[in-house]
């Protein structure tokens, strides 16, 4: 029961502490008056007793505190009286209390918004099971120019028929569907994937509502069936359960709803509305081609398998078709693999930790600043920490305090800072839904522990450092050397210098990055497209026609109402791309003049379909031979224009006009024009392409229309989609978007990385301006009596403003040149995400070197001026 | 003013439980009861002998409980709980075999 008791007192010890207390103080006077009556019935004086008795009694503060220590929660008393007088030494000054506060709360918030993205999207396993065992696989192309191309649905028959070291291999291609309104409901266009039917299984992923597909759904002759995602089940049809074995239209045609997929899944990307079985809804054709590379194969490894074990088998299979098929040069003669989890982030990852290294590093700022204005705090101090040392307070008990302080600074930051960061977190989210497993992100109590221990941490860096300094063990040279304020502090101002070298250091390594960064995305923002980007505007859609001619007839109808509409000044259509817009897919050709190329060369191009009127509509120029006819009609289109680059590729010094071109397994078309170069994606490389009439395609209905005007070229929005209403009640417009929007989307990325970072060290350059700025304004203000004395002397003010001014510039320089160096290194890590800039651009090193000297210069001449202009006779005094 | 050392420390707690053994006593009649027992050899100082009981109630061995004294003023009365009880009869027998131990020491050596 002995432990009952001790809980009794451990709990009464904990919550009637006060109480307690004033029990001992009278327990202990009850014990005085004893003694006092004692030496009174001894024959004491009233007045003499008491004084017998007291001394007798000795120290009763002492005696209190040494009978407090055997209780309980004696630690927590402790604790709870550093933590009042630090809250009490901070509330003192509230101005340094909150700078120090938001400082820490900058830094803190940052990092636990970027430790949340880079966990929730590069290091959470996926929200599939055993996601270590699923792979992606691809095909690698004859030519080696695609280690990791998409796989042909053929080669995955193949693979999947022969391979032995996965438990299932599953195929998923892309899709879109125009999604007809019922009632007053608009006709929407879906993106959408094509599943095999044990896609999911492979996933182990099944769905929220309803079944998976069965292998009898996925055939050409099967009922149509259809899995819809959570968001569009709620979104349209009001998360109304029954949708199961109802029947919803997809480009007309009926399909039954099977099951609705759970939130979370997102495959293979967040914007996908719904899946299809893919052996129902893609032609044999595809199905059956060894080197259409348009699917993506995934794999779950046997255990026991290795990644390079399974892959080896798979190259094997993927070289026999290629040796098989030697005629067609697509087919790949290789196979390759990667982690499920890399083939759908291992683009963000190199920007994600960039971004990370650069709140790291103002994090890291951060501290050192706070532990600059501590170390400043504690040379203001130190002649009370002088006299509390020799009263006897010990060096532990100083140590506990000073920590206490920072600890207390860093928890009040981190608090504001995890705020900070939720909220950025729910900004980037909503701004970045385009980012792989953005859907991913979540604030949970890994985080809540990262954001905790990041206080503990940046409590003891700033704490330690600043403390460091305090060499409180010379307590009387301490007490004589601030009796008199001639070079007081010297090893203090030294250690704030070293800090602030190291901060001017960090904050040139992220001012180059940023510059780099922006000066890469000025770049690409400007980069030429080959066509008109102002006043253009383009909307795609897709027809639902199975014949040719009524395709054709109603793109004649559709050009010419447009054209008609007031203001519009041309008109144009493309399929499937504007440039910008994405690759689009390419072709392999020959042409018939040449002789074979040699074995392994592939001959492909980008391919187009486009009216006649396009290239004008958009402005890329025609630069030799002509447009297309209008003669161009199905069935009897026989032309072909040339992008530049596939004339200098594949024309050298020849005139490509009049010449041939073969797609594979097609009549020969004749190239009538070779048109300016465009580049499908702002940044990347221009592409050799071909375009053909838009009524030879056979069998693509979706189209992008292209309208250029004088003026705001937004306003015909509205318009079109009525004409387009008119024609056809039940087709969705998509994506309406201005060709200079188009460019906007191509450089999200590049945009979001530079400001962000030119953030982080804009900030970073405010907190070392800060710091020294405050260094300086210190030296100055221990060194006044000293100036005092050399202005007395005679020294010229200019002479005092130069050596103040060189004192702080000192390690602004320092720290530039560390930077510099240091930037010749850092910039490394970005060097993936730059775009037509050169790692080490002298422009961004000169301009982060004069940004940084004048923002040192600005800091350092107000304390310099004001030393200058002190006046001898009040200097003297103010000691 | 050190903390007493662990030897006169365990002797103290080990008086104070034999001392309490026969009646509940507040402090000072403790410290009084001591020193005439021991015919005023042992001095029970003040600031050894509060914290000594304070800890002895913290770890259960003796239990507080305020009443009226002799002289009609409220005091603390500290008892002997039972496994304050148990302990004492413990550290009696240590405390004999101890000095008997050292009392052949010193006859023996």
């Amino acid at each position: 029961m002995r432990w009952l008791t001790q809980l009794r007192m451990r709990i009464q010890m904990l919550f009637q502490r006060g109480q307690a207390g004033a029990r001992l103080d009278d327990e202990l006077r009850f014990h005085l008056e004893q003694q006092i009556a004692e030496n009174l019935a001894a024959g004491m004086s009233a007045e003499e007793a008491r004084f017998a008795a007291l001394r007798a009694f000795g120290n009763p503060a002492l005696l209190r505190e040494q009978a407090r220590a055997t209780w309980s929660w004696t630690w927590l008393e402790l604790l709870m009286r550093d933590v009042r007088y630090g809250v009490r030494t901070l509330a003192r000054t509230p101005g340094f209390t909150a700078i120090a506060i938001l400082v820490m709360a900058l830094g803190i918030g940052a990092n636990v918004a970027l430790f949340t993205i880079v966990r929730s999207v590069l290091l959470k396993p996926l929200p599939f099971q055993d996601p270590e065992r699923l792979v992606r696989l691809y095909e690698q192309s004859a030519d080696d120019s695609f280690p990791y191309n998409d796989s042909a649905a053929g080669v995955f028959a193949e693979w999947k028929r022969l391979s032995h070291g996965f438990t299932d291999l599953a195929i998923c291609g892309y899709g879109g569907y125009n999604l007809s309104g019922s009632g007053e409901q608009l006709p929407e266009a879906v993106r959408a994937a094509t599943f095999s039917w044990n896609f999911l299984p492979t996933l182990g992923v099944r769905p929220a509502l309803g079944r998976n597909f069965t292998a009898s759904d996925d055939q050409p002759s099967a009922n149509p069936t259809v899995l819809l995602s959570w968001g569009l089940w709620k979104r349209r049809f009001g998360g109304n359960p029954s949708i199961v074995n109802q029947t919803i239209l997809l480009n007309a045609k009926p399909y039954t709803v099977i099951g609705v997929m759970p939130a979370s899944f997102a495959y293979p990307e967040a914007a996908i509305q719904l899946w299809t079985p893919i052996y129902h809804e893609e032609p044999a054709s595809e199905i059956t081609a060894i080197d259409s590379h348009d699917f993506r194969v995934i794999g779950r490894l046997k255990p026991g398998v290795t990644e390079t074990q399974a892959v080896s088998e798979l190259t094997l299979f993927t070289l026999r078709l290629h040796n098989q098929h030697l005629d067609d040069p697509f087919v790949s003669k290789g196979a390759n693999i990667r982690p499920l989890l890399d083939s759908l982030v291992g683009e963000v990852k190199t920007p994600l930790y960039v971004l990370l290294a650069a709140t790291g590093c103002l994090l890291l700022i951060a501290c050192l600043n706070v532990a600059n204005l501590l170390v400043a705090r504690a040379a203001a101090r130190h002649k009370e920490l002088g006299i509390r040392m020799a009263l006897g307070g010990s060096r532990l008990r100083l140590l506990r305090q000073h920590l206490m302080e920072s600890l207390l600074l860093s928890a009040a930051g981190g608090a504001v800072g995890f705020l900070l960061a939720y909220g950025v977190l729910q900004w980037f989210v909503s701004a970045r839904h385009d980012m792989a497993r953005v859907e991913a992100i979540h604030v949970d109590g890994v985080v809540a522990a990262f954001a905790a221990g990041l206080v503990l941490l940046c409590a003891a860096f700033s704490g330690l450092i600043s403390s460091l300094s305090a060499k409180s063990d010379q307590v009387l040279s301490s007490l004589q050397e601030s009796s008199r304020a001639h070079s007081a502090g010297h090893a203090r101002a030294r250690l704030r210098a070293v800090l602030l070298t190291l901060e001017v250091g960090l904050t040139v390594v992220l001012l180059i990055s940023a510059g780099l960064l922006l000066k890469s995305y000025d770049k690409l923002r400007s980069a030429d497209l080959g066509c008109l980007t102002q006043n253009v505007l383009k909307m795609n859609f897709a027809l639902q026609f199975s014949q040719p001619a009524q395709r054709a007839n109603f793109f004649d109808t559709l050009l010419a109402r447009v054209r008609n509409v007031p203001g519009v000044q041309a008109a144009g259509l493309i399929n499937p791309v504007v440039p910008g817009d994405g690759y689009g897919g390419d072709s392999g050709f020959a042409i018939p003049e040449h002789p074979a190329p040699p074995q392994g060369k592939l001959l492909y191009a980008l391919h187009r379909w486009a009216d006649p009127g396009y290239f004008a509509a958009i402005g890329i120029p025609i630069l030799r031979g002509h447009a297309f006819d209008d003669n161009q009609r199905p069935g009897h289109a026989t032309e072909v224009i040339i992008s530049e680059e596939f004339a200098r590729q594949n024309f050298p010094g020849e005139d490509p006009i009049g010449k041939h071109l073969r797609t594979l397994g097609q009549r020969p078309f004749e190239i009538v024009g070779v048109a300016g170069d465009t580049s499908y994606s702002a940044g990347e490389a221009v592409e050799p392409m071909m375009y053909f009439a838009l009524d030879a395609s056979d069998d693509t209905n979706d189209a992008a229309l292209v309208i250029r005007s004088g003026r705001d070229v937004t306003q015909f929005a509205l318009p079109i989609q009525r004409i387009v209403a008119q024609m056809d009640r039940d087709l969705p417009v998509s994506n309406i978007l201005t060709m200079d929007q188009v460019v906007g989307r191509n450089t999200l990325d590049a945009s979001f990385d530079a400001t962000l970072l030119v953030v982080f060290a804009g900030l970073s350059l405010l907190l070392a301006a800060v710091g020294l700025f405050g260094v300086l304004s210190y030296i100055v203000a221990q060194r006044t009596s000293e100036i005092g004395i050399r202005i007395a002397l005679g020294a010229q003010r200019e002479q005092v403003l130069r050596k103040v001014l060189l004192d702080g510039l000192r390690p602004a320089l320092l720290g530039l040149a560390f930077g510099l160096v240091a930037s010749v290194g850092a910039v490394r890590l970005i060097q993936s995400m730059l775009y037509g800039t050169q790692l080490l651009d002298p422009a961004v090193f000169a301009a982060v070197s004069a940004t940084l000297l004048l923002v040192s210069g600005v800091a350092c001449i107000v304390p310099a001026w004001r030393a200058s202009r002190l006046d001898p006779m009040q200097a003297l005094r103010t000691e | 003013m050190g903390k007493p050392n662990d030897l006169v420390q365990g002797t103290l707690d080990l008086l104070i439980l034999k001392t309490l053994s026969p009646e509940a006593m507040h402090g000072w009649a403790i410290a009084k009861r001591i020193q005439q027992v021991s015919g005023e050899v042992l001095q029970v100082q003040q600031g050894s002998l509060y914290p000594a009981l304070h800890r002895l109630e913290q770890q259960g061995w003796i239990r507080a409980k305020w009443a009226e004294s002799e002289t009609g003023r409220q005091a603390k009365f500290y008892a002997l709980t039972a496994a304050g009880r148990g302990q004492l009869e413990k550290e009696t027998a240590n405390w004999n075999r101890l000095s008997a131990a050292i009392e052949l020491i010193m006859t023996e050596a």
